[in-house]
This record gives C-alpha cells, sequence and structure tokens, in this order.
C-alpha cells in the first residue's frame, strides 16, 4: 500500500487517490481546428515512462487535483505539488 | 514406530498436563506445549501424509512453515480448518487430525499404486495428455487426486480478525540472536523498537541450539533485551509471522492469540532491520523422501523443545560443522548415531557418535519408511536419516521489498545485496552463521555502538552439496509437488530452461511451502544440467506471503455485507416496514418489490398500479450536485453536451456528459434555482465519477474560484410521485397549492417551498413518462414527509413502488440506463440526440471527438426499440443477427421486459445503423436459437406525450 501525500491534506493511503493525467499534456487548441491523427494522438497515447514520472493526481476525499514525480520502479514519491495558481 | 519421547529433555512441554488428540481417527495423547508434529514424532508416527501426485508416503522434515508435507485438515468443535501446518500451531485437547490427500488414510492410501506408474507421470504430462476436448472429462477425477485438504463450506469462520495499522521507529523481523542483539542495542539508545517473531517465543534458534551471550546464559540475555525494548516504548509480537513487505514500506503480519481472535497488523516503521534467520537445505539421493528422512536442525529443535527424538539408530549426513553438535545432542540423549560427513576432512566425532568421512549418501531404502542408508557404497542400518545440505538465508522479505541477491561462495548461498532494497539484514539471513556473527551484525544494525555482545564461536565451516542429475534412484527436488531431478531434466530438454519456465512447466516451488527447501535445489540442477554458474542461472521472483496466511486474516471484518457495503437509504426502516425487499441497485441498497410472492408478479402489480393511479419511490441516491457561483453557468456548458446557460432559473434540462472521447458518460436532469445555482441531478451510480470530472474541469480548465461544488446527495431524501392521480396524492398530502398548479410549476421546472415549515424543493421531471413530483426534503424530514405521502396514498388507491417497477416504467419510455442501454461506444448521437452536435459552435467536453471518422461511420450501433409478437420478453444480451444469412453479431438486445400497460414485451437495442431499420425484421440469437424482431421506435408507450400532463 503506497502513502501518498495530498499538498492539502497531507500523507494519505493510494486508496484515497486516483490517477487523472500525465501531467504536461496540453489540450490541443483549438480543438476542432485539431486534425483527426493528432486529437487521437492526445486522447490515446501516453508515454508511461520507466522511471520518474510527473502525472496529475486526485485526492478524492477532497476532490483536489495536484501534481505527483514518482518513479514508476521503485515507487518512490519524490515530489507533490498543487496544479500551478492553486495552493496559495 | 522409531520415534520416542525422552524422560527429562523439552524445555517447552509441562509433562504434568497430557493433551489428547487422535489422528487419522487413532487415538493419541501429547503434552501441553507440544505441537502436533512433536507429539506425532514423540509416538513414532511415521507416515502423516501422501504426496501430491504419485501418493507417496511422506513423514515429517521440518520444523517450521518450510515444512512440505505434515500438513493436516484439523477438525475442533466440530469446524473443519484445511491445510494446518503440523509444525507451526499448537496442539489443543481433542484436536481430530486428518491427513490431507489420502484415502482412507495416510498409512493405507489406495491410491499409493500410482507410484509404480511414476515414468508415465512425468514433469508436462498433465499439459500434454489432458487436452481439449478430454480435459473436462478428465479434470473432476484429476482435481480429487490431487491437491490437499477438502474445503468445507459450511464452516464459515467468523469475520473477526481485528485489522490494526502499527507504526513504529524500528521494526525487527526475528527475534533469533541478531534481532536480539539489534532489539537491544536499539532500545537501549531509546528508540520504539517492535520485535517479530513466528515462534511462540523468542530465541530463535538460540532455543534448541543453546549459547553463552557476554558469559552468561542466552537467557538472562534475551531477558535483559526484552525489557530494555518495553522499558523504551517498545513492544515483542511472539506468535506472529510477517509474512508480505510492500510498496512504501508497509509490512503485513498475522498474530495468531490463543485466547482471542487473531490479528492481522499492517506495521509501518521508520527503519527496518530483517533477521529472519536461515532454513536448513535437504539432500539429494535416490528415495529422499522415504518416512524418517528429517533435516537435522529440525531433530535437535524437537529433542530441546520437546524431549520428541527422531529415532534411535540414526544416519547424520552433512558436509558441514553446524551438523555436530546435533550429534553430540542425539548421542547424549541415548541413540546411536553415525555422522556420514560428504568431506574428506572433517572434524572428530562428538562422544558417542561415529563419523564417516568423505562418506557422501547415495540412496535410501525403505518401506514404508526408511530402514537403511547407501554410504559410500556400502549400506548401513538406519531407522532415521538426518540430514543437512547447507543452510539457505531466508531472503524473502528483502526479495520482496525490490531487493537483489548475490552467490557468496563461503557460505555457498545467495545473500542480500546491500543497498538494494529498505530492509537491513543482519545474522544467518546475511549468510552470516554463527552466533558470534548474527550477535556482531545484529548490534550493528540496531545502531548499537561499542562492543557487540560477545559469543565463542567460529564461522561455519561447510562443503557445498548439490544434487547430481547423473545419479541413480528417484532423487526429489519439491517434495510437497512431487518434483524430481528427472523432471527438472526434462524442463531443460525441452527447453524450459528460465527458473521461471522451469517451475511453471514442473511446479517445482509452488507449493504452500513457498519452496522453501526446493528452490535451491531446483536452480542448482539446472544450473549443472545447463553448465552455468547458480547466480547466472538466477532465482524466481519473490512473493507475498512468506508463509500461508488463511485469506479471513486478510480480509477481517470484510466480508459478507461489510465486503463492497452498498450505500444505505435513509428511509430503509421505513420502507421495509412497507415490506419493501432490498436489492442493490448502482452500490445502492433500494427496494425491489414489496410484499410477498412472485417477484416478477410484483414488479407488473407495482407497475400497473403507477400507470392507473400513482406510484411512490424512494429517488434519494440521485445526484445532487450543487455548482454554485458566477462561473457555474460556463463550467456546465464545458462539462455538458446541452448548454445549460441558457436555463432559465426554476427550469431543469436533460443532458448527458460526456467524457473527453465523446463516449456517454452519464446522463441526467439539471435544475437552474437562480443564476448562480445549479443541482446536476447525475445518475445514482455516476454521481462520484461526475463529481470528480466536473471538479477537473474547475480546477484544470477554468479559474478555479469562480465556482464551487458540493455533493449534497447523502444529506436529502427524494420521494418521487408519478401517475395519473400525483397531484390527488400531493393535495391530499398538504403539498402547497403552488407545487399542484401547473401554470406555477410546469413540466421540466423546479421549486423551492416549504411545508409544514420544513425546506421542500419539488421538481417535475419524470422518468416514468407519466407526470411525476420529485420531493426533496432534508435527510432528518425525511421520515415526515414519507408518513404524509403514505397516509395520502390510500386516498388514491397508490403503491410504494421498487426498482423493479420503475424499470418497468422508464423502458415503456425508452428511457435509458446509461451503462445498460449504452456501451463504452456509445455516443450521443447513437442514442438519437443530435442537437447539440450539429448547431453548438462552443467548445464543451468531448466535441472533437463526435466529429471523428469512427464517429461519422453509417454502421455505428444506434438505440433502438424491438418489438415481439411473442409473450414472453427477449433475453436481455442476445445478439441482433441479420434475419438472413451468415450470422454475425449487429449488436444486442439491452433491456427487455414485459409491459403490464401495453400488454406485450419491450425492449431497448443497440444495432448497427439501427434508426435505419425501423420496421424491418431483425433476427434475435440466443443460446443456439434465433427468433425475429421487428425494429421499432425506443418510446413504446403515448408517443404523443399526453400523460405528462394527465
Amino acid at each position: 500500500m503506497q502513502v501518498f501525500t495530498c499538498p492539502f491534506c497531507g500523507p494519505r493511503d493510494e486508496t484515497e487517490f486516483h490517477f487523472a493525467a500525465e501531467a504536461g499534456k496540453e489540450r490541443p487548441q483549438p480543438a476542432e481546428e485539431t486534425s483527426d491523427a493528432d486529437w487521437a494522438d492526445y486522447l490515446y497515447f501516453n508515454d508511461a515512462p520507466r522511471g520518474p514520472a510527473r502525472e496529475v493526481w486526485v485526492h478524492v476525499t477532497c476532490g483536489e487535483f495536484f501534481l505527483m514525480t514518482r518513479d514508476t520502479v521503485t515507487r518512490a514519491v519524490s515530489e507533490v505539488a498543487p496544479l500551478p495558481g492553486r495552493g496559495e | 514406530m522409531t520415534g520416542w519421547r525422552h524422560d527429562t529433555a523439552g524445555s517447552r512441554i509441562d509433562r504434568a498436563r497430557t493433551v489428547s488428540f487422535t489422528f487419522d481417527g487413532a487415538e493419541m495423547t501429547g503434552f501441553a506445549g507440544d505441537t502436533p508434529a512433536s507429539a506425532l514424532l514423540a509416538s513414532g508416527t511415521r507416515v502423516l501424509g501422501r504426496s501430491f501426485k504419485y501418493h507417496r508416503p511422506r513423514g515429517l522434515w521440518g520444523m517450521g512453515g518450510e515444512e512440505p508435507n505434515a500438513i493436516f485438515d484439523v477438525t475442533e468443535d466440530s469446524v473443519t480448518t484445511p491445510n494446518i501446518r503440523a509444525t507451526t500451531e499448537p496442539l489443543r485437547e481433542g484436536m481430530a487430525l486428518h491427513s490431507v490427500n489420502t484415502a482412507p488414510d495416510a498409512a493405507r492410501d489406495r491410491a499409493g499404486v500410482l507410484d509404480v506408474f511414476d515414468r508415465f507421470l512425468p514433469a508436462g504430462f498433465y499439459y500434454k495428455t489432458f487436452m481439449a476436448p478430454n480435459w473436462m472429462r478428465w479434470e473432476p477425477m484429476i482435481r480429487r487426486m490431487a491437491g490437499l485438504g477438502r474445503l468445507d463450506p459450511a464452516q464459515q469462520p467468523p469475520a473477526d480478525t481485528p485489522q490494526v495499522n502499527g507504526h513504529c521507529d524500528l521494526l525487527i523481523i526475528g527475534a533469533g540472536p541478531a534481532g536480539l542483539a539489534a532489539a537491544r542495542a536499539a532500545a537501549r539508545a531509546g528508540r520504539e523498537v517492535w520485535l517479530i517473531d513466528e515462534a511462540d517465543e523468542i530465541g530463535g534458534s538460540l532455543r534448541w541450539r543453546g549459547g553463552e551471550i557476554d558469559g552468561g546464559d542466552w537467557r538472562d540475555f534475551a531477558h535483559d533485551t526484552k525489557q530494555a525494548v518495553t522499558e523504551a516504548g517498545g513492544r515483542i509480537l511472539t506468535g506472529t509471522t510477517l509474512w508480505g513487505a510492500f510498496d512504501h514500506g508497509l509490512f503485513a503480519a498475522w498474530e495468531r492469540r490463543a485466547d482471542a481472535p487473531d490479528r492481522h497488523w499492517r506495521i509501518r516503521a521508520r527503519d527496518t532491520v530483517l533477521a529472519a534467520g536461515a532454513i536448513e537445505r535437504p539432500m539429494w539421493f535416490g528415495n529422499n523422501d522415504l518416512p524418517g528422512i528429517m533435516s537435522a536442525e529440525a531433530a535437535l529443535h524437537y529433542l530441546e523443545l520437546y524431549g520428541a527424538v527422531a529415532g534411535r539408530r540414526i544416519l547424520l549426513a552433512t558436509a558441514n560443522d553446524a551438523s555436530y553438535p546435533v550429534a553430540a545432542a542425539l548421542a547424549g540423549a541415548g541413540c546411536t548415531v553415525t555422522i556420514a560427513d560428504a568431506r574428506a576432512t572433517a572434524p572428530d566425532p562428538p562422544e558417542g557418535a561415529t563419523v564417516l568421512k568423505d562418506a557422501p549418501i547415495t540412496r535410501a531404502r525403505g518401506r514404508p519408511s526408511v530402514a537403511a542408508a547407501e554410504v559410500a557404497g556400502r549400506w548401513i542400518d538406519a531407522d532415521t536419516i538426518l540430514v543437512s545440505g547447507g543452510y539457505t538465508p531466508s531472503v524473502h522479505l528483502h526479495c520482496q521489498a525490490g531487493g537483489k541477491l548475490d552467490w557468496n561462495a563461503a557460505v555457498d548461498a545467495l545473500v542480500p545485496r546491500p543497498g538494494t532494497s529498505a530492509l537491513n539484514v543482519a545474522g544467518a539471513a546475511n549468510g552470516s552463521f554463527g552466533l558470534a556473527r548474527a550477535l556482531e551484525e545484529g548490534h550493528a544494525a540496531g545502531g548499537g555502538t561499542g562492543t557487540p555482545p560477545q559469543a565463542a564461536s567460529g564461522d561455519l565451516q561447510l562443503a557445498a552439496i548439490r544434487p547430481d542429475p547423473a545419479q541413480p534412484g528417484r532423487q526429489w527436488v519439491d517434495p510437497q509437488n512431487d518434483v524430481t531431478l528427472k523432471d527438472v531434466r526434462i524442463a531443460e530438454q525441452e527447453g524450459y530452461r528460465s527458473v521461471e519456465h522451469l517451475k511453471r512447466y514442473t511446479t517445482l516451488g509452488m507449493a504452500t511451502d513457498q519452496g522453501r527447501s526446493a528452490n535451491f535445489a531446483g536452480l542448482a540442477a539446472m544450473a549443472a544440467l545447463t553448465g552455468r554458474s547458480i547466480p547466472e542461472t538466477g532465482t524466481t521472483t519473490y512473493r507475498p506471503p512468506f508463509s500461508p496466511v488463511p485469506l479471513g486474516v486478510i480480509a477481517g471484518p470484510r466480508r459478507g455485507e461489510l465486503f463492497n457495503a452498498p450505500r444505505r437509504l435513509a428511509l430503509e426502516a421505513l420502507h421495509k416496514a412497507q415490506t419493501a425487499s432490498f436489492r442493490e441497485y448502482g452500490g445502492w441498497l433500494r427496494p425491489a418489490v414489496h410484499g410477498g410472492g412472485d417477484e416478477t408478479d410484483l414488479a407488473q402489480l407495482e407497475a400497473r398500479t403507477a400507470r392507473e393511479t400513482v406510484g411512490l419511490y424512494d429517488a434519494s441516491p440521485l445526484g445532487k450536485i450543487e455548482v454554485i457561483g458566477p462561473g457555474a453557468a460556463e463550467l456546465l456548458d464545458y462539462c455538458g453536451y446541452v448548454r445549460l446557460s441558457t436555463l432559465k432559473p426554476g427550469r431543469a434540462r436533460y443532458g448527458f456528459m460526456l467524457n473527453e472521447t465523446g463516449i456517454v458518460h452519464d446522463d441526467g436532469v439539471v435544475f437552474r434555482l437562480s443564476a448562480d445555482r445549479f443541482i446536476v441531478s447525475a445518475s445514482s451510480s455516476h454521481a462520484a465519477s461526475v463529481r470528480m470530472m466536473l471538479e477537473e474541469a474547475r480546477q484544470d480548465v477554468f479559474a478555479p474560484d469562480r465556482s464551487f461544488i458540493h455533493d449534497v446527495t447523502a444529506g436529502f431524501v427524494t420521494l418521487t410521485v408519478t401517475g395519473p392521480r400525483a397531484r390527488d396524492l400531493l393535495r391530499a398530502a398538504g403539498i402547497p397549492d403552488t407545487v399542484c398548479d401547473d401554470t406555477t410549476l410546469p413540466h421540466m421546472s423546479v421549486t423551492e417551498t416549504t411545508w409544514n415549515n420544513r425546506a421542500l424543493r419539488v421538481a417535475r421531471v419524470s422518468f416514468t413518462g407519466d407526470r411525476s413530483y420529485e420531493l426533496t426534503v432534508a435527510a432528518r424530514d425525511g421520515p415526515a414527509l414519507h408518513a404524509a405521502l403514505d397516509t395520502a396514498r390510500a386516498e388514491v388507491d397508490g403503491r410504494w413502488i421498487g426498482m423493479e417497477a420503475v424499470m418497468i416504467l422508464r423502458a415503456e419510455k425508452g428511457f435509458i440506463l446509461v451503462g445498460k442501454d449504452t456501451d463504452g461506444l456509445t455516443m450521443p448521437h447513437d442514442l438519437g440526440w443530435t442537437g447539440p452536435r450539429d448547431k453548438r459552435t462552443d467548445e464543451y467536453l468531448g466535441r472533437r471527438s463526435l466529429f471523428t471518422p469512427e464517429a461519422n461511420r453509417e454502421d455505428r450501433r444506434q438505440l433502438v426499440g424491438l418489438a415481439t409478437t411473442n409473450d414472453t420478453p427477449l433475453p436481455t444480451g442476445a445478439h441482433l443477427v441479420p434475419p438472413e444469412g451468415t450470422r454475425r453479431s449487429l449488436g444486442f438486445v439491452t433491456s427487455s421486459y414485459f409491459s403490464p400497460t401495453l400488454n406485450r414485451p419491450v425492449a431497448l437495442a443497440l444495432l448497427e445503423g439501427g434508426r435505419a431499420l425501423a420496421g424491418r425484421d431483425i433476427g434475435v440469437f440466443h443460446m443456439g436459437e434465433t427468433t425475429r424482431a421487428r425494429v421499432c421506435t425506443t418510446c413504446a408507450l403515448d408517443p404523443e406525450w399526453e400523460r405528462l400532463h394527465a
């Protein structure tokens, strides 16, 4: 059982969290001018790196989305941070 | 009958208290403090079970979790627990032990004849022989003959194992010399230490090997340690198996308790020391599985702790010095002991024993138990053979925690590579054998400074013992799974040379002992056959559990009703009083039907009543997600398929929420209470995910502080009144006139009012196609509303209806349930909702995906209705196929009911290009038969929508 640290609530069991998205993956804008291939790329292709990964997770209990950097091999969490502009 | 009880030896047993038990029906006695294994050993019983495949007689091998043979079904108080390890369970009065995998019992097993056919049953035999289509015929017979204990379906052990979360500063696994030294050093430095051991007392191997520490008896050292740990606020958990190391430093432990339910611990520690010791290896020679062949270490253990002596004429086969104290103790107990040392140079024999040098053991014989051993070419009579093929460090938890291993030739073992796991490994688990080394390493691991505890012992002297695939006779590598050296050879010949393949092809190491005594031999044999070294050959992955743990211990109270517990209605008791029977719908326990009798008939009656007069049902699980603030409208516009910013306050609108791939995630009604306040009435089972999708957009797409999302579902009770006389019922219940007036509250509108000084929200939306009112009050006011509506119900001949009737009513109208009438490919235009896709020009979630080539395909599965001339509803899930020609699935029936109002079945289906097929016949394929149905509109009842206003 992993322990993740919500930037707002502190360390909690992984069962309280959900993966949300790969961090830094921007929604193509304007979407309607995006080609089918680029849109499919955005929807379906993720890096799934082996090693350090930067991801958006949500702490379901408080509802806050946040950034987490963790190692997909060792499972070590190196950093958690609120989404940009949040948490001041 | 060879084992016996010594007159005086045995530190654990209380000779004043005898314990009666039975083994395969025979009456036996032992002493308080015995285990079934020690009592049976002392009784002279040799054959304790039969092997998995060949049904060979098997006897006691070891002393703990590594025991592969002595496994019993245990009956106590008429409850049978399968597969209890005789070595780790305390003996209790009245225990009835049954050997497993035997008929009628271990001594007379009928299937023992199988052993004669061994050459026809090699590794891979099963895979090659029992294949489809005949496999089905063989399976029941194989299942009966193989395997271990029998499960008693009537036995439901109580769900009473407490689940305890524990935290400590230093967790020490194993309370042998290394663990004790670590604990003492850390506790003296003021650290909170938890010391855990599988045995029910601390001391580890000191308990049978004894020893002097710092010039005193080891017991004084253990006592001091215990005191230091307790004084520093620590804890000592004996009889506790630490069975698994998990992510982020979580450890799971099973604590066995005599007078209370077992406990399951989830422990997190700042630091962890692994001092789990080592397990003795067997030796490999012909017939090395005969009863009476035992681990030398175990024989000493049984003698010193229980006074149970393995035999009288003992041959001790070894190649290491650690066996000599065993020989000394047994000779001192009165046994005739001959040491067969495989080494050319061996120590002098202890008093009373003789030693043969350069004397490897090659074969054993005897029936059913051992009678003689072939040593260096000559047969020596022996009623017991003790063996020591070296020691395998217990590195399991280090490896489970991600640690790697290195080959250490000096101790002939794989040892933990430092720094590869978060565990600090000390003592024999680290390949550091001997008391002095264990104390030194333990002391350091506990952070001790200064001189470590002192003991007089040298390093372990040993020669490597290896299985020799060239030797004659059947040599067992894994006794529990009946894997022999020949099977390893076959695996090698057939190309299964990786240890992981070897394991799966031969089942080597897959038994309940987790390959503790088998894995090393398997990989050593494979290394020899392939000409590789042992480190090149590698090891299989170590996975939890370290020892078998009852699933009930892990599950704890999370069983039955508490396993994935459904949510409960605030008014559950009141519905029960209305004779409701309950079932889970979308994670909520809700009334299915009311009254007794056939459920289908009751649902029909309830649905008909709702159409004729009025039906009432509890709609509280409907999501109530408040979206509040100046940014609420733009947030909902973005998250919904249907525009909501154009909705006027006091009005309601039906819509969908799509995910970014354009797939319908949920449907529901959104109410606008005021300019900046909406309620999203998500469907019951999707409320949680809808809230998260709204949150994600609020935080990641918009200015987060312009809106606020609050799921208040659990705080309110919603009762729905539906049917032609719904308004009469409301009036009779004293609901305000403004609610009942169609000019102030028309269809698809909402109002907030009061009723008897209580806040009441009434929405006119309909999931049945009839005039309907959803009445919502705070949960505390639910009983009052329920009572008022129930009293008024009688005046209009209404009924409480359950979800079964609601399902019929909504299907008659073609109202969908997302996830039942849609699947993971359904887009809104597949459901006929093309408006926003065609007209909306602003951006919304999933919009781009509605215009891909895939979304534009003509042959998408579309929602249609199906009519049948048959009286029986179409089977839900039946595939739709072309009425003629080659059969292929064009879709499937999603909802199907008999409509009491139309007096015919109604059905909804997803069908390729379905809407263009209206009026045409389609095949319905189910269980090998094809019937016909006609494609029609989804709305079967009242297509003019007159009932909404009736």
